[in-house]
């Protein structure tokens, strides 16, 4: 069953064009990576599948459900881990996890156990109970994650979940975003680490400048280029000039 | 723009902690109100309430010279402020209102008595004994212990030109201890402190929904079943419980100062009412505030737009009466002066006006809050 579908989506800012037509499909319980250099699209998209940007022309559905006619649905069914952490800094971690869970309408029983599951697994059990402002920046992304999957679902949008994350908590990070895989839930994982990708993702789409130029699992697309690795793939498609963000 | 209890509770929830950690929101919502009515307490407290000449009605109902004559001794002491009442109710009701300290009534017959004792000074027999009535402000210490011996003497001065100790036919009664109620500048001035902290609340309002959109957090609320209904409602009510937590503050700021407020229960619990609608204005201006800032700081910046005009024209500073019906808080303090100050009830037809008034307005300046924050401030 298809998680995501993505029809001919254009989303165009004044003089820029950040979407151009892309199409995508992706199945239920994939854990897709998506990968482009800095403003190719991938917030975007993910933006735009969460309903916080309307696009220009196309059609976006997830989880069945149209992106601009049901987003009440589709945000039952989503976790969002955004690329800038947002978090309620006068809150502790626990509050903030606990705060969209509310948000999420979780009975409390379920709340209190999603919490304290995900408090474990991204390593917060001693300084759950600080307030979130004190935290350092690993911390809060960790926190942000724990944020975004606190009501377990069934399609996750993860957009650079690791960056600034030291060795040991992007370990943290990838198991539990494993754990989702093997609980049968979607995954949509941006990164610019791209061996992260390459170790988690079943399949692996790379975009730029709006379009989707390569689609595969990295074995396919390490075949395809004839490369060594995954960014050697990556390099080959969007070349080495150096990308500022759009 | 549906509304679910649950999420607009979590909300408030988060809201009431912000007020309680954040220094700055808990200063201008809780120690602002409170430092502001203490210190107006402290400099306006006195004023009004006393003087250093004592303001003392004399009725004369002597029609002889002695009777002017003794007017003339006493404002010729320097201390007295002789205030001149033809009728002797109309004095005691102002020495009721703290508007003098003390009366004094010259009876009918002050000229004959002092004449009987000028003309046979010896021969107390055939004095015509006469007594003039004085009563005293209770509640002033200083009255109490200057009025009775200065007008004593200013009496034996003019009857016998000795001290007061000398025998003579005139005498002044035992001072009658008046209760007074004396209305000072503060008092005056306390109705507008309730509505005045509430406007502060346009700041707080503004700056939380710049600095949540800001920092992308309402942008990631709206990833989730949360509505823009359920984070205006949790605005509204988490306001509003600040609101009534001034109120408490103000009431107990004031009343430790001096203020007692007339209108009991029902006074008090209309102030909580009318401050708590006007809390629901205060989201209102905030959100369009929220609407044209760009961040926080900016926020604080514009808020003082709509901050000022309420606070000159609406609260405890004095304004021309046909300017400042055009600021909902006018309503409130007009209301609340009414009941706390003069002790009118809450059902009069002018209070009830007044709660009509802003009750409209702070809906309509929701509404265009909302509309405005919807249509332009989202992003």
């Amino acid at each position: 069953m298809k998680a995501i579908e993505i029809e001919s989506l254009t989303m165009k800012f004044e003089d820029k064009t950040a979407l151009d037509g892309l199409s995508l499909t992706i199945q239920e319980g994939e854990l897709f990576g998506l990968l482009g250099p800095n403003g190719a699209g991938k917030t975007v998209t993910i933006k735009t599948l969460c309903g916080i940007l309307q696009p220009t022309s196309g059609t976006a559905k997830v989880g069945g459900y149209d992106v601009n006619k049901d987003q009440e649905k589709i945000h039952k069914l989503i976790g969002l881990c955004p690329q800038e952490p947002a978090y309620f800094g006068y809150l502790t971690g626990r509050e903030n996890i606990e705060l969209f869970g509310h948000l999420q309408e979780l009975p409390n029983k379920q709340l209190k156990e999603n919490t304290a599951r995900l408090i474990g697994a991204i390593s917060l059990s001693e300084e759950a109970d600080r307030r979130a402002s004190k935290y350092s920046g690993g911390m809060i992304r960790r926190l942000s994650l724990a944020m975004a999957l606190i009501n377990d679902p069934q399609i996750a949008f993860l957009d650079e979940p690791t960056v600034a994350m030291d060795p040991q908590s992007r370990h943290a990070t990838w198991e539990l975003i494993r754990g989702l895989k093997k609980r049968g839930k979607t995954v949509i994982l941006t990164s610019h680490y791209i061996e992260e990708v390459e170790a988690l993702a079943d399949r692996v789409g790379i975009i730029d400048n709006g379009k989707l130029i390569a689609l595969g699992s990295p074995d396919e697309l390490r075949r395809s280029q004839g490369a060594a690795s995954l960014e050697d793939v990556f390099i080959t498609l969007t070349g080495r000039k150096i990308r500022e963000e759009g | 723009m549906s509304l679910k209890a649950s999420r607009v509770l979590a909300l408030v929830g988060k809201e009431l902690k912000r007020f309680t950690r954040e220094p700055s929101v808990l200063f201008m919502a809780i120690a602002f109100p409170l430092i502001l009515t203490l210190a107006f307490g402290a400099s306006f407290g006195s004023i009004g309430g006393s003087e250093t000449r004592y303001p003392v009605a004399v009725v004369n109902t002597d029609t002889g010279v002695w009777g002017s004559a003794l007017k003339t001794g006493l404002t010729g002491t320097q201390v007295l402020n002789v205030q001149n009442y033809t009728d002797a109710s109309a004095a005691s009701s102002d020495l009721q209102q703290g508007k003098v300290k003390a009366v004094l009534v010259i009876p009918v017959d002050f000229t004959a008595s002092v004449d009987s004792y000028r003309t046979n000074p010896g021969n107390p027999a055939i004095w015509h004994n006469t007594t003039l009535a004085l009563s005293v402000d209770k509640g002033s210490m200083i009255a109490n212990a200057a009025v009775p011996p200065i007008v004593e003497q200013v009496i034996a001065a003019l009857v016998t030109g000795k001290s007061a100790a000398t025998r003579s036919p005139v005498t002044v009664s035992a001072p009658t201890q008046v209760e007074s109620h004396v209305i000072s500048q503060f008092a005056f001035m306390a109705p507008g402190m309730f509505g005045y902290a509430a406007i502060f609340l346009i700041m707080i309002v503004a700056g939380a929904m710049t600095g949540e959109r800001e920092q992308g957090l309402l942008r990631r609320i709206s990833v989730t079943p949360t509505t823009i209904g359920d984070i205006f409602a949790s605005q509204v009510v988490s306001n509003m419980i600040i609101g009534a937590v001034q109120v408490a503050i103000v009431y107990a700021a004031s009343s430790l100062m001096g203020f007692r407020p007339q209108g009991g229960v029902p006074g008090i619990a209309l102030a909580f009412l009318l401050v708590m609608i006007l809390t629901t204005c205060s989201v209102g201006l905030g959100l369009v505030v929220a609407t044209f800032a760009r961040n926080a700081g900016a926020a604080t910046g514009i808020s003082f737009v709509f901050i000022l005009p309420l606070m000159f024209l609406g609260t405890f500073v004095p304004a021309p009466e046909s300017i400042a019906r055009f600021v909902p808080t006018w309503y409130v303090t007009d209301a609340l002066t009414s009941i706390l100050l003069r002790g009118a009830p809450v059902t009069s037809p002018s209070i009830l006006l007044d709660v009509l008034t802003v009750s409209v307005a702070s809906i309509v300046i929701m509404l265009a809050g909302v509309l405005l924050y919807r249509r332009f401030g989202k992003s």
